[in-house]
């Protein structure tokens, strides 16, 4: 229901014009109110807050198909954001909201000051970090994880932007003083996580984009007086991406059913590891059989390429996931290595 | 385009109770080594077969009345899965169990049921696979064994090969071509059941590169096959062997093959493994639980009546490239000289899976085929 709505609402909205004037800086304003209005942007607050109470697992359908239409907004992190805010108990203002600290050692802290909170530290890439109306931060205060929200133009952002023109803000604390703020029980590197579990199912809709596109093309591309899908050299190609797009497409959805059930940093880092390798070798395929059509920006593909080259890199790569997961099981022995698979 | 519907299937309750059994029962009659365990569903051992038939592990879904246990394909996939995780010796009821049966369910006759099926559930009788032809790998609709009608059955010339374990197996389901129009290659195709001890038949062993005889040549000479061993109708070969081909490619079978060597690999790593060898270890288990979770949902459209064809292709081509990195991902991050026959378990498994590997991706269909059966899915063919 929630996929078939934000689908249709995509499908409708985001057209490369919209994407091509967001990488010039526009905020695309009539997709974010409309994304806003059809009631998408809080899926996982409850309804007795003005939000959707769903589940993560049916959040996975969300957020790939925002992937699926490079959907320049926030919307993964304002997905996110809502959540954290609504695990602390704080009320979710209107607006895009995007959601810091992401990176490997990065550490904010909360301190008190009279009757309201400071936020210190500094959060790099931050999503929309200048644009987006609030950000919601977790950090600590005397060892307690806290979720604050601090208001827009409160912070002192230096723009950067990733391959695919979105901004990626560094954020600079400096006793920032929060809108709210409140403990949660959650770990303190609960961004990045569920940084790196959205960014998995956006990717899983971007190379599935991606195999459509490409498809397409060489169904209507002709040389030598035929398709060139015809060739088998092209086929194979496009078979074996779409075998990285089921799998992309499986390990995303199974981390989002893992987040479900609250224990979800396995299957995040098999995600996340698995949707990356996916973005890497896809991307190539998707490229090469589009020929030099695809390498300009008159084409759509590259709203797809340059995401997921930087979508694989943003909260941990599949480097950084793979090691903490080879870690895991080498620490749990052989042993225990298929019980704990079927376990999950 | 056709998109590749992967839904997610959990394990029922009763599915994960029968896990503990079966390890149960593995931890009490499986106590091989890793370099025996390395032959995965390779291995043949009748009597570990009669045990797994004894608790009721195999026909697992088929009906009580031909010896069945009317289990669910969930509760088939948990013994299966264990069976290969552990890389226990299921080799001498594996091909009955997997597609001999299931065909005979579908297009035998009731007497052919009642006669072959009780037998195969006690694990007691063992099936080969009679498709490629000398002349035929890939290209299966080319084959050109005969069976003739004679009175009361058919006479064959001709020959079968790459057929696994026929020196040990009673029967084998073979394809036959029993009729030849040269405007259509997949008319004229027949199923037979052909015991492996009919005179006229010669099973000669071809050995294989790591020094096993599994694959034979086996050679027709005016072998009789009665009436009442055709399986299914005259003509009726081609839609009945893609069904067979169907069953053989959607088990987990296609990309747990190298998990004795995935073991061995963390083992040798130990519990504070080098950067290199903790990244190389997380994404082989990405890829390893990506793998299960696509072939658990296969296992879910098949409990669900559909006929996930296109989609076990796709997995099997992922997993066999999977199965097939193992001994690469092991060279690399370790360096080890594989050692056939001596040195450590490691040094065992990683010589006989390097070298096994490459037939992972041929057996059961070749990868070109498969890619070409996942491109006409995409509606590039």
């Amino acid at each position: 229901m929630l996929g078939d709505v934000s689908t249709r609402l995509f499908t409708d909205l985001v057209t490369p014009e919209l994407i091509a004037d967001a990488e010039k800086g526009e905020w695309p304003d009539a997709l974010w109110r409309a994304v806003e209005e059809n009631g998408l942007t809080l899926p996982l607050v409850p309804e007795s807050k003005g939000g959707a109470g769903a589940a993560w697992g049916n959040v996975f359908v969300l957020v790939a198909a925002a992937g699926r239409h490079a959907a320049p907004i926030p919307f993964a992190e304002t997905i996110v954001a809502s959540w954290l805010l609504s695990e602390a108990g704080l009320g979710v203002p209107e607006g895009p909201l995007t959601i810091a600290p992401g990176g490997a050692d990065e550490w904010l802290q909360l301190e008190r000051a009279g009757d309201e909170w400071r936020v210190q530290g500094t959060a790099k890439r931050v999503p929309w970090g200048a644009s987006a109306g609030h950000v919601v931060v977790v950090g600590e205060s005397n060892g307690t994880p806290m979720v604050g929200l601090v208001a827009r133009g409160a912070v002192q952002a230096a723009p950067e932007k990733n391959l695919a023109l979105e901004p990626r803000d560094t954020l600079s604390f400096d006793g920032t003083p929060a809108v709210a703020a409140a403990p949660v029980k959650l770990p303190l590197d609960v961004v990045r996580t569920y940084g790196a579990l959205v960014r998995s199912a956006q990717m899983a809709g971007a190379l599935e984009r991606m195999l459509a596109l490409s498809v397409k093309y060489v169904t209507e591309r002709k040389q030598f007086g035929r398709p060139i899908g015809n060739f088998q050299a092209i086929q194979h190609q496009l078979a074996l991406l779409a075998g990285h797009v089921a799998a992309a497409g499986t390990a995303a959805d199974t981390a989002f059913r893992a987040a479900e059930r609250g224990d979800l940093r396995y299957e995040v880092a098999v995600a996340k590891v698995r949707t990356g390798e996916a973005a890497g070798l896809g991307a190539g395929i998707a490229h090469q059989v589009h020929g030099a059509i695809g390498f300009t920006y008159e084409h759509s593909l590259h709203f797809f390429t340059r995401r997921l080259w930087s979508w694989r890199a943003e909260y941990g790569a599949e480097a950084h996931w793979a090691e903490e997961l080879g870690r895991a099981v080498a620490q749990r022995g052989p042993a225990e290595l298929w019980p704990y698979v079927t376990s999950r | 385009m056709a998109t590749f519907q992967f839904d997610l299937c959990e394990l029922p309750p009763e599915a994960e109770s029968l896990r503990g059994e079966v390890r149960q029962f593995l931890r009490e009659n499986l106590k091989t080594a890793a370099i025996s365990r390395s032959r995965s569903w390779g291995g043949f051992d009748r009597e570990f077969s009669r045990k797994l038939g004894a608790r009721g592990w195999i026909g697992m879904t088929w009906p009580k009345k031909y010896g069945g246990h009317e289990r669910t394909f969930l509760e088939r996939y948990v013994v299966m899965e264990e069976m290969l995780a552990a890389g226990a010796p299921v080799s001498a009821h594996w091909v009955a169990d997997r597609q001999s049966g299931p065909l005979l369910l579908r297009f035998g006759t009731e007497e052919q049921r009642e006669r072959f099926l009780p037998a195969i559930t006690r694990g007691e009788m063992s099936f080969a696979i009679g498709m490629s032809e000398p002349d035929s790998g890939s290209d299966l609709a080319s084959l050109r064994t005969r069976a003739e009608r004679v009175a009361g059955g058919y006479r064959v010339n001709g020959s079968k090969i790459w057929t696994s374990n026929a020196h040990k197996s009673e029967y084998m389901i073979a394809t036959f071509r029993t009729a030849t129009d040269p405007k259509d290659r997949h008319a004229g195709l027949t199923q037979f059941l052909v015991e492996t001890k009919s005179p006229g038949i010669t099973i000669n062993p071809i050995i294989d590169l790591t020094g096993e005889h599994h694959f034979n040549l086996i050679l027709f000479e005016d072998v009789f096959v009665p009436e009442e061993m055709r399986v299914g109708a005259e003509g009726a070969g081609w839609a009945q062997v893609t069904t067979e081909l169907a069953f053989e490619r959607s088990g987990p079978e296609r990309y747990l093959s190298a998990m004795a060597l995935i073991l061995e690999l963390v083992r040798a790593a130990g519990p504070d493994p080098t950067e290199r060898q903790a990244i190389a270890i997380g994404r082989v288990m990405a890829h390893l639980n990506t793998l299960r979770q696509l072939s658990l949902s296969i296992s879910g459209m098949l409990q669900a009546g559909q006929n996930p064809n296109l989609e076990a292709a796709v997995v099997k081509d992922l997993g066999t490239t999977f199965e097939q990195e193992i001994p690469q991902i092991a060279h690399d991050v370790l360096g080890l000289e594989p050692s056939p026959g001596t040195g450590s378990q490691l040094h065992q498994v990683l010589a006989y899976l390097t070298q096994s590997v490459p037939s992972h991706s041929l057996r059961g269909g070749t990868r070109e085929v498969l890619r070409g059966i996942i491109a006409r899915g995409l509606g590039l063919r």
